[in-house]
């Protein structure tokens, strides 16, 4: 099976975000696999181990993305391709990002592609779907189980907490939700040997990619932190009087209920 | 200039859902005066058109078939592509919900347009709007519009925009024939997990526990508080990862983001990763035996004491006033 999945690199959101001139600085920052990319990554893994065939992980990014691939390799995917815009395009959306995963992967004859269902950082969950419906093949989102037996896929979706039960066939684009597996840590040995296994570097020239194909459709015109809370009220005295006084203030100063 | 918009109303349970009131809002906004259309898509919808009218929209356009009786892409997306064919909208506002969150990427993809996704708010009108959405989990914004003249495409998230007021209107609600083919995705089943009625993202109360409700039953004061307040439950993770409850309650970086209007927080400690999906709520009340815990600093209330004592109390207070 050839199977592909879509992963990004972000910013790991435990640090703490610093704004200045409009935007976010990351410099020192830590930076991660999307948490999200990792279900998708571990489910092409077992995918690859029960049915056979070869798993690449895809990103867009500069070099540092690099990291990242080899971490995907460390847990076991098979080749890594670093998709390199640094030098051709500025603003990246989720249009532009579509459009050149689409481009790549348009004469790879994928059977199963998998992504993240949102990105931690700019958390619009469009690529994905957006990649599918370039490729014109079914894709399916927050999936929890996907179970593969020849053509034929089964699959459970979160529908904001529902579980949603569907059958649909590959080719297929899914897009991974928490609950769909435990992600492996690599191990050593995994280590070791992902540094020996390819990571093909391409740039927008290598894909027939014109700048101008990939112009972004939105621009972001300012990134800025929510306001600071003020200190919050900690209530005192006996708990039943506490909690008196807590539904009187809910009700008169936050009205709320 | 004005901009013609379409709306994409849902429904829930045999009712039109809370965000398809707030998208109304929202588009109204995003119309600078124009034309607000919305869409129903669905086997028999036309029930709820006059009440979309009710809330704003000047239009309602129904496409019935029993392909749409649930929710696939392909055939949402070939209902609502045939209605964006006949009216040729300059705009689009979808919830920012399960279905929002699939359909519009592809709708998108095919209109080769932006999509601005999961808007919190709108400053300006009509073409010189500017959207407002949470990144990073909530722990910062960016103000995003368009670059081009192409289509307006946002989603909004549930509990944000405030509808307009329900008042009695008159507007034609039409039906559109269209032919659902090829669908690729079979439903075969939903099971319902979350709890009955109140869905997390809309809530306006939300009483979520963490590892200090201890067990499964532990919960269930909670349960009981929320009911009284036609809220939802929900959970920190490590409450989840304790098998207190089921991962579809998980508030958090992974899991749900909500922005109720009252969000009681009990036996949580504050977990950067569980605050960057609630520290938007409008009115935090932290509940937590340890004075120093985290979810303390992000809290408008704060009672120091055992939820265990403090929940049942708050409840038996609420009947009292309510």
């Amino acid at each position: 099976m050839n199977i592909y999945v879509l992963v990004k690199r972000t910013f790991d959101t435990e640090e703490k975000l610093v704004v200045s001139g409009g935007q976010i600085q990351e410099d020192g920052a830590e930076f991660i696999i999307n948490p999200y990319d990792e279900y998708a990554i571990e489910e092409a893994i077992t995918v690859r181990d029960a049915h056979g065939g070869e798993v690449t992980v895809v990103t867009i990014g500069d070099e540092e993305a690099e990291k990242q691939l080899r971490t995907a390799l460390a847990m076991g995917a098979d080749k890594a391709v670093l998709i390199n815009t640094e030098d051709d395009v500025e603003e990246l959306d989720q249009f532009t990002s579509a459009y050149i995963l689409a481009e790549y992967l348009k004469d790879k004859e994928a059977d199963l592609i998998l992504a993240g269902n949102v990105a931690i950082d700019g958390g619009s969950g469009q690529v994905g779907p957006r990649v599918a419906d370039l490729l014109g093949i079914n894709y399916v989102t927050t999936i929890t189980s996907l179970e593969i037996d020849g053509d034929t896929v089964k699959i459970i979706r979160d529908i904001e907490g529902d579980a949603e039960e569907l059958e649909t066939s590959l080719p297929l684009l899914v897009t991974a939700q928490q609950g769909l597996n435990e992600p492996r840590y690599p191990s050593l040995p995994g280590i070791m040997k992902a540094k020996k296994k390819p990571l093909e570097e391409l740039e927008l020239d290598d894909l027939d990619i014109d700048e101008e194909d990939v112009e972004a459709k939105t621009q972001t015109l300012e990134v800025y932190l929510p306001p600071k809370k003020q200190a919050g009220r900690i209530l005192e005295g006996e708990i039943p009087s506490q909690v008196s006084e807590l539904v009187s203030l809910l009700r008169s100063e936050a009205k709320v209920i | 200039m004005s901009k013609k918009v379409l709306v994409l109303g849902e429904t829930r349970e045999g009712a039109l859902r809370n965000v398809s009131f707030e998208a109304i809002a929202a588009a109204k906004k995003v119309s600078g005066g124009g034309e607000v259309v919305a869409v129903l898509l669905g086997e028999t919808v036309s029930e709820f058109g006059s009440e979309l009218v009710a809330y704003g929209a000047d239009r309602v356009i129904t496409v019935e078939h029993p392909h749409l009786k649930s929710y696939t892409s392909d055939g949402y997306s070939q209902a609502f592509m045939a209605v964006v064919d006949q009216e040729q909208p300059q705009a689009i506002v979808f919830g920012h919900t399960a279905v929002g969150k699939d359909l519009s990427p592809k709708i998108a993809s095919k209109l080769q347009t932006g999509l601005i996704s999961d808007v919190t708010d709108i400053e300006g009108e009509g073409a010189d709007a500017v959207f407002i959405r949470p990144i990073y989990s909530g722990k910062a914004f960016e103000k995003v519009k368009l670059k081009d003249d192409g289509v307006v495409f946002i989603t909004v998230r549930p509990n944000n925009i405030a509808p307009l007021e329900r008042e009695e209107r008159s507007g034609d609600v039409s039906s559109l024939s269209v032919d659902i083919t090829n669908l690729r995705t079979i439903i075969k089943n939903v099971v319902r997990k979350s709890a009955e009625g109140v869905d997390l993202s809309e809530a306006k109360v939300i009483i979520a526990g963490g590892r200090g409700v201890k067990s499964k039953e532990g919960f269930d004061s909670l349960n009981e508080l929320a009911n009284l307040l036609g809220g939802a439950v929900g959970a920190s993770r490590g409450a989840c990862d304790a098998d207190y409850c089921d991962y579809s309650l998980q508030i958090g970086q992974t899991g749900k983001v909500v922005t109720p209007d009252l969000y009681i927080a009990a036996g949580i400690s504050g977990a950067i990763q569980h605050m960057a999906g609630m520290s938007n709520s409008k009115v935090i009340v932290a509940i937590n035996k340890d004075p120093e815990a985290n979810i303390f600093k992000v809290a408008d209330y704060g009672i120091v004491g055992d939820l265990f004592d403090v929940i049942p109390l708050l409840t038996e207070e609420f009947k009292k006033v309510m």
